[in-house]
């Protein structure tokens, strides 16, 4: 391999009483990759994010980020060493204003002590510009979230974890309840945000992942079904089957 | 540097109004309406105030509801009687005894010599420090074992409810160490000064009032930091600040030791002010009490605490003397009236119908004296 790996999953297994939701799955992401993973419902897409941020602990394999065993790390540390993910509902927080929220995701002040002293200083609000331009949100800082868009909503969410300047960006479903030209954004934004980092995203719009994705995951019934480009993906009979066919 | 005070410590303009309010209501308001006998007990009810505070930042802002507050007031408060009762225990007023120089609750149940966790509280340091320390220790432990295992709402509220009763069992059963069902009584000095005394009486409610004020400033501090908007967004998505990086569970563990503090502080003032301390005070009841005053108040503002506690004490008083049976139904009422009607206790009420019609007043009052300016503070960039 020409990139270095930034992701590697290895047999990851995890069973709800004895239900496998993800059985003996191997993923590796590179940097610079945007990957896209598909799959019918229950696939098990969710639950490999849950399971790399921490939010569901395996049963067996080894998630390594950068020879950094995540598996016995919990979510705020994984976070912490540059994972960052967006849930399926835009996850905001809905009380306060779009700049409050980019400013609690600013990795700094994390702890009780240091979150007590944290100051809104220039660098800090420089960057929250930065970010807020890139979200195309710049002109709604002082809005209260709640009152944003779906669409809008998405992006604030995305936004947060940029902030953090994650290396690994995981974005469960980013585009759900978008408009078209909202999903043309959508897509650029991607394009731009995987530079220098890797992201993964679960998609089910089909125009959507031709558009982004370097290469496609198919997972079905937690295992890997196939992967590939896009092209290729949408050509292998398996897939065809249990998937594109209906 | 003022301005940053100004805004964080005492929360902006009506913050700092709403304080100015509360501090001339305790210390001009009530000493120059009310006699000694009474100004005393509002100074009982006002301890209680420390709790009700401490709750509207442990549930109104951190979202959890402690059933057990009573146990943070109750360590406060025998932590305060212990050393005062040792002082009162001298050799010379307890000669009487079979044990002379221990306290006569110990003397009465055979026990012969000062238990060993007694003789600490000798020092009047020692024992203000542990006023501190020891429930924010307890607190701590209680949050750990909770909140590291993500264990919240309900079951949270029973055990630290349970945790109150067994409190009060143990404090009970263990008459020659602790005074069992009568408390420690009897309370005469504090390092040499007289607290019976109605000067004594005065300097110990202004007292009060000030530190009152002070964790009132210190809770709008906490909530003015981005530890404050935290608390916020825990409440709205617990899982995103998760996955922002926090270690949530820490966060609610200082809020519930800060809470826990405060509580204390009150229970000491509580011992100071009506000369005894009983397990009476510290169990389920009085926790649950705790909360009905906060809720009243509004759980989400510190300074209606204070006042829903000195409301409903209030009542409790009036009530009581003129119709004991009848004042458990009304504090009943009042509760599902709180959550019923105005959710938001007397803060909420004040909000949608007395501050409207307030700032027309006050806008009128500008219009027609001399226009004063008031330089507006500016919420953006803090060096």
């Amino acid at each position: 391999m020409s990139n270095e790996l930034v992701l590697a999953v290895e047999d990851l297994t995890v069973s709800f009483d004895g239900f496998k939701a993800v059985d003996k799955l191997n993923l590796y992401v590179e940097k610079n990759e945007l990957r896209v993973i598909i799959g019918p419902n229950g696939a098990g897409k969710t639950t490999v994010l849950d399971l790399i941020c921490g939010r569901t602990k395996a049963t067996s394999g080894s998630i390594k980020f950068k020879d950094i065993e995540l598996t016995k790390y919990p979510e705020y540390k994984i976070v912490q060493v540059g994972v960052g993910r967006k849930f399926q509902t835009p996850s905001i927080y809905e009380n306060l204003s779009v700049l409050e929220n980019l400013e609690i995701s600013f990795p700094r002040g994390r702890g009780v002590f240091g979150s007590l002293v944290f100051a809104r200083t220039q660098d800090v609000v420089d960057r929250i510009m930065e970010i807020a331009e890139m979200i195309f949100l710049s002109d709604q800082l002082e809005v209260q979230a709640g009152l944003l868009s779906h669409g809008q909503k998405q992006w604030l969410e995305i936004g947060m974890l940029l902030i953090q300047d994650p290396e690994l960006l995981m974005l469960d479903e980013p585009v759900a309840g978008m408009s078209v030209s909202e999903r043309e954004k959508t897509a650029e934004l991607l394009n731009r945000i995987s530079q220098g980092r890797s992201v993964i995203v679960i998609e089910h719009d089909m125009e959507f992942v031709k558009r982004i994705a370097h290469k496609v995951t198919v997972l079905h019934q937690g295992k890997l079904l196939a992967e590939g480009n896009m092209d290729a993906v949408q050509s292998n009979p398996k897939v065809i089957e249990v998937y594109l066919g209906h | 540097m003022m301005n940053a005070f100004y805004s964080k410590w005492l929360g902006g303009k009506r913050g700092a109004i709403e304080l100015a309010v509360l501090a001339a209501f305790i210390f001009i308001v009530m000493p120059l309406w009310l006699d000694i006998f009474r100004l005393n007990m509002v100074g009982k009810y006002l301890t209680y105030a420390f709790a009700a505070v401490g709750l509207v930042m442990v549930w109104g802002y951190g979202g959890i509801l402690s059933l057990g507050q009573g146990i943070f007031f109750g360590i406060g408060g025998y932590c305060m009687a212990m050393f005062l009762k040792l002082e009162a225990s001298d050799l010379a007023s307890t000669a009487r005894q079979t044990t002379p120089g221990i306290p006569d609750f110990m003397d009465w149940n055979q026990v012969t010599s000062l238990p060993l966790i007694w003789e600490p509280f000798h020092s009047l340091t020692f024992t203000l420090i542990a006023i501190l320390v020891l429930p924010s220790v307890v607190a701590y432990v209680i949050g750990v074992a909770m909140f590291k295992r993500r264990v919240g709402g309900v079951y949270f509220s029973i055990i630290t409810q349970a945790i109150a009763a067994i409190l009060t069992i143990l404090v009970v059963g263990q008459q020659g160490m602790t005074g069992g069902i009568n408390g420690i009584t009897d309370l005469k000095t504090l390092h040499g000064w007289n607290i019976n005394t109605n000067s004594a009486k005065y300097i110990l409610y202004y007292l009060n009032g000030a530190l009152l004020i002070g964790a009132i400033v210190l809770c709008k501090f906490v909530l003015s930091s981005k530890l404050g908007r935290l608390l916020l967004a825990m409440r709205d998505k617990e899982d995103r600040v998760r996955f922002s990086g926090y270690d949530v569970a820490n966060f609610k563990i200082f809020t519930f030791s800060l809470g826990a503090v405060i509580s204390a502080i009150g229970g000491a003032m509580f011992t100071l002010q009506v000369g005894f301390m009983s397990p009476s005070i510290i169990g389920i009841v009085p926790s649950i009490e705790m909360v009905i005053f906060a809720a009243i108040g509004g759980r989400m503002s510190l300074v209606g605490a204070v006042y829903g506690t000195l409301l409903v004490n209030y009542g409790k008083t009036a009530f009581s003397e003129s119709f004991p049976s009848l004042w458990l139904f009304l504090m009943g009422a009042l509760f599902i009236g709180v959550v019923m009607v105005f959710p938001n206790g007397l803060a909420g009420l004040y909000d949608t119908y007395l501050k409207g019609r307030l700032e027309k007043v006050m806008a009128k009052l500008r219009e027609r004296g001399p226009l004063r300016k008031l330089s507006p503070v500016k919420a953006g960039v803090q060096k």
